[in-house]
């Protein structure tokens, strides 16, 4: 018997109704971006090691999910720590529940069963494949993101990753940045010199020059203490530092490690609840911080893959598939879970194991791309693949 | 007829003979993989930034009186190589030389309840101690060995083999895992290297094998495993105490895929190696029961038969004999170092690291051949890789970025510097993206140029090649009075070909000697100092390749 559950998501597949202001950039006309219209910034926080979507978004609604993990499950009701329901099928890890404020506002929305068709369960493979957007594809040079800012004009601070090394995802935009920490670049002063050796292709000394003219650290950062101490909360923070000083960013990028929980991941609490509130905290501090400027951002948290429907023998969980992504902002149509429910059943159940994948990725990203950043081509974005927006528009009407 | 000759015929015929010898001599020298290797200052500089860190002063003439043939063949063999000044520098490095035991009760970890005290701000973590030494000890080789292939191959098998050293025990097991485990076996069998790992308890613990366990308990309670383990490791044999009562009664029991996938992934196969989930699945049941005995006291490897799965298992197709229980694992080690994919997988790694990031593939092959051959004999697969034509081609020259560590240690050694390995060095490591024994996912740190380059990169490489040469780094001192030229030395330009000279081994590419003259005039005036000079060219795109 399909519940009624089963079906919500049905009538919405894919990810492009996400968003809830006009889709002007939808379709082949891009967003005019110089005429007034307010410059929308599109942030990836990337949760390496495969992340547990059924933990993270627990289908508590679905019979088989506590036959499946005895050990690790998140109670439905107890004394403390229980899972937040959200709609009566679908509820948040405790340790999320930083994230509830903007469930309620409806400016976080939840992508269910997503990920990558391509099989494999390799931890760098899949991540190269939901970087360069081509799963399936090893030798794609460059990254989707970096493919969708080409199209744009300008040679500002279009991206910036706050990783040590670009990321795949950026590699390929000329003008893509990285560095570990906006507090990496203090103390740059006697570095003049090094420009007239790598000549003007390396724009990074002037970039460095003009990101210390913003004054970035005499920015109001709100609450100091209200993002976590973790590189992850401190790299939230100086994203939001940077988005507000409008210096023209497009897209950002962050990185957070520690999702590859093979033992002892935990319930409502242990291991996993930890990185959980980790996430959770950065990302409202950061949507905090924004404060207005939100209206113009949204966050979307992919991970390479999910992780088995069954815990294993540790109180862990081995390499899956499909998992869950989070698309937090101001122009989301949130408080909803997306996505086609799968079902947890062994018949269900990708190659007998894991959750199956019913939303592609680059079907998420592509609706972020065009219809919050206002990307034109998204051919050239993910070659091969046709994005299924349109169901988006016909959903927005 | 015309017996008129044209006068530039016979040059012409000259030159183009000249040209034919030379080009079949070069292919001569392209296919016969025994023709004698280059010797000149560039292949000599070339030789000593991939079998080593780069070249020290006086590295150029030791290498050409000894002779380049002579130079492999010695460090191939680097328990013949005097190693004292390194071992005086590592004197007073007392947990190098201790036991895991030793180390555990030196540096206690916490128990559980005061690790939860411990969340809260930073302080030295458990274990850290241990790891700063180590850290410290790998720069000091790297710099100061003369057993240079050793330590640019047992930093290679440590990557290929990576362990983390921010989870649970491997703080107290990694100074044993890289000295008993990784560093004797270097050069030695493929085979012999990866069993070791297999039951180290650092790859134990690190992937999670040492908690796995089948689903049913072996039928027969003779548990040949245990007896098979006791005649080959009489070491690895432990009694296993009998189960407390106390102790809670059904534990629930389950397979940890983690070791399995990672084994067939990065350790053998590759990641197009053609095996299924099954087979993951498979060799993780083999592998249960090899655990780890008292983890937090002394860990050690231990095969715990009742933690074995007693089921037939199937590998890649093959059906595993009734060889025991412990004796699975070895059973599809053995399969693995010996397949076809591993000696692919492996050859094209070593390429990537000591020829180019797109190796050619008939060097590949001839690797794998090599592999084949001797068992997978790393000797024997750097004996072919030193030569190859394809190692001294104009296609391997330069074309590596370097990774954060051997640039921060090439720097060390071009300049001669006196350091002591410490902190402000290993945070510049981080900085760049490469911290010591702390590389998280099993794939250890990527070898590709790519990995290494852009924006971050060009910033943390310029700053601490400024740093170093203005002797900001405590602990490290750079010794200026060899790089300056004698008194009243030419111009600035005469200067900057000398220093560089002196830095890189070889002359310096007239583009970057003018680049950096110019740069270094604008800043200093007409006699640029010589500090300056030296951290323009350290600091720029020529230095980051090797």
């Amino acid at each position: 018997m399909l519940t009624r559950r089963r079906f919500i998501a049905d009538s919405m597949t894919a990810a492009g109704f996400l968003l809830a202001a006009p889709l002007s950039g939808l379709g082949s006309s891009p967003a005019p971006e110089s005429s007034g219209r307010r410059r929308k910034v599109l942030v990836v926080v990337f949760q390496r090691g495969g992340a547990d979507g059924l933990s993270m978004v627990a289908p508590h609604g679905d019979p088989a999910l506590s036959r499946n993990r005895p050990g690790i499950g998140i109670p439905k009701s107890g004394d403390t720590d229980w899972v937040i329901d959200l709609d009566g099928f679908f509820g948040l890890h405790p340790a999320l529940s930083p994230l509830l404020p903007f469930w309620r506002d409806k400016r976080l929305a939840i992508v269910h069963a997503v990920g990558s068709h391509d099989p494999t369960r390799s931890h760098f493979e899949a991540q190269d494949y939901m970087e360069n957007g081509t799963p399936g594809t090893k030798r794609t040079p460059d990254g989707w993101l970096a493919r969708a800012l080409r199209q744009e004009g300008g040679n500002g601070l279009r991206s910036l990753a706050l990783t040590h090394n670009l990321p795949l995802a950026l590699r390929g935009d000329p003008t893509a940045l990285a560095f570990p920490s906006l507090a990496s670049l203090a103390g740059l002063g006697k570095l003049r010199g090094y420009e007239t050796i790598y000549g003007p292709d390396e724009r990074v000394f002037e970039i460095v020059e003009r990101l210390r003219a913003l004054g970035l650290s005499r920015l109001p950062i709100g609450d100091p203490g209200a993002s976590p101490r973790s590189p992850f909360g401190q790299a939230m923070r100086e994203m939001s530092q940077v988005i507000k000083a409008d210096a023209g960013l497009r897209a950002g990028f962050i990185e957070t490690a520690g999702w590859d929980t093979h033992v002892n991941q935990g319930g409502s609490r242990g291991i996993l609840a930890n990185r959980l509130k980790d996430l959770a905290e950065g990302l409202a501090a950061f949507a905090r911080d924004l404060g207005q400027k939100l209206d113009d951002v949204i966050v979307l948290t992919m991970t390479e893959f999910g992780r088995t429907a069954r815990e294993n023998g540790n109180r862990g969980t081995d390499h899956g598939h499909g998992t869950a992504f989070f698309v937090l902002g101001g122009d989301v149509r949130g408080g909803k879970v997306y996505g086609r429910w799968p079902g947890l059943r062994p018949q269900d159940l990708y190659e007998g194991r894991d959750l199956a994948v019913t939303t592609d990725f680059r079907d998420v990203a592509a609706a972020l791309l065009a219809g919050h950043l206002g990307i034109p081509n998204l051919q050239t974005v993910f070659p091969g693949h046709a994005p299924r927006h349109e169901i988006a528009t016909q959903v927005l009407g | 007829m015309n017996r008129r000759r044209d006068p530039f015929t016979v040059p012409i015929l000259l030159l183009f003979l000249i040209l034919v010898l030379t080009v079949s001599f070069a292919q001569a020298a392209g296919t016969k993989s025994d023709a004698s290797l280059p010797s000149d200052d560039e292949a000599i500089v070339h030789l000593l930034n991939r079998i080593g860190y780069g070249p020290r002063p006086g590295d150029i003439p030791e290498v050409r009186k000894l002779g380049i043939d002579e130079f492999i063949e010695k460090q191939l063999s680097p328990d013949t190589i005097p190693d004292a000044g390194l071992e005086m520098r590592l004197e007073g490095f007392k947990t190098l030389k201790m036991t895991t035991a030793e180390l555990i009760e030196a540096f206690p970890p916490q128990g559980p309840k005061s690790r939860q005290a411990n969340a809260q701000p930073r302080g030295r973590r458990p274990g850290q101690e241990i790891i700063l030494e180590l850290s410290k000890a790998k720069l000091l080789r790297a710099v100061y060995s003369e057993r240079r292939l050793q330590e640019v191959m047992t930093d290679f098998w440590f990557n290929h083999f990576n362990v983390f050293a921010g989870k649970g025990i491997v703080p107290w097991v990694v100074t044993s895992y890289e000295r008993d485990v990784i560093r004797p076996r270097a050069l030695g069998k493929f085979r012999d290297l990866l069993g070791a790992v297999a039951e180290s308890p650092a790859m134990l613990f690190y992937l999670d094998n040492w908690m796995s366990a089948g689903t049913s308990p072996p039928a027969d309670a003779g548990d040949p495993g245990r007896q098979a383990l006791r005649g080959r490791h009489p070491r690895w044999f432990r009694d296993i105490p009998p189960p407390r009562p106390e102790a809670r009664p059904a534990k629930r029991r389950g397979i940890n895929e983690n070791y399995a996938r990672e084994l067939l992934e990065l350790h053998t196969l590759g990641v197009d190696g053609g095996y299924t989930q099954e087979d993951v699945r498979q060799v993780a049941l083999a592998f249960t029961g090899w655990t780890i005995a008292e983890p937090r006291r002394d860990p050690r490897a231990l095969f715990n038969g009742r933690m074995h799965d007693g089921n037939q298992k199937t590998v890649l197709g093959r059906t595993i004999p009734p060889v025991g229980g412990a004796k699975e694992g070895d059973w599809v080690l053995d399969l693995l170092a010996r397949h076809p994919k591993t000696a692919e997988h492996i050859s094209r790694k070593l390429a990537v690291h000591f020829v180019s990031d797109d190796p050619p593939p008939a060097l590949v092959a001839r690797l794998a051949d090599t592999f084949r051959r001797t068992d997978g004999d790393i000797r024997a697969l750097m004996k072919t890789l030193f030569h190859s034509p394809e190692f001294w081609g104009p296609k391997a020259r330069q074309v590596k970025t370097k990774t954060p560590l051997h640039l921060v240690v090439s720097a060390l050694r071009a300049t001669g510097t006196e350091t002591d390995g410490g902190l402000p060095l290993l945070r510049t490591l981080r900085e760049m993206g490469e911290p010591l024994y702390l590389c998280q996912p099993p794939t250890g740190y990527k070898d590709e140029s790519s990995a290494w380059t852009g924006s971050n990169a060009t910033l943390q490489r310029t700053r601490f090649a400024a740093a170093l040469t203005e002797n900001r780094l405590p602990g490290t001192r750079i010794d200026l009075e060899r790089l300056s030229p004698p008194a009243g030395g030419g111009n600035a330009r005469g200067t900057v070909s000398l220093v560089g000279r002196l830095l890189a081994g070889v002359d310096l590419p007239e583009t970057l000697v003018e680049k950096v003259t110019r740069s270094a005039v604008e800043e200093g005036g007409p006699s640029p100092d010589v500090r300056r000079i030296a951290g323009l060219i350290l600091g720029s795109p020529a230095f980051q390749a090797r």
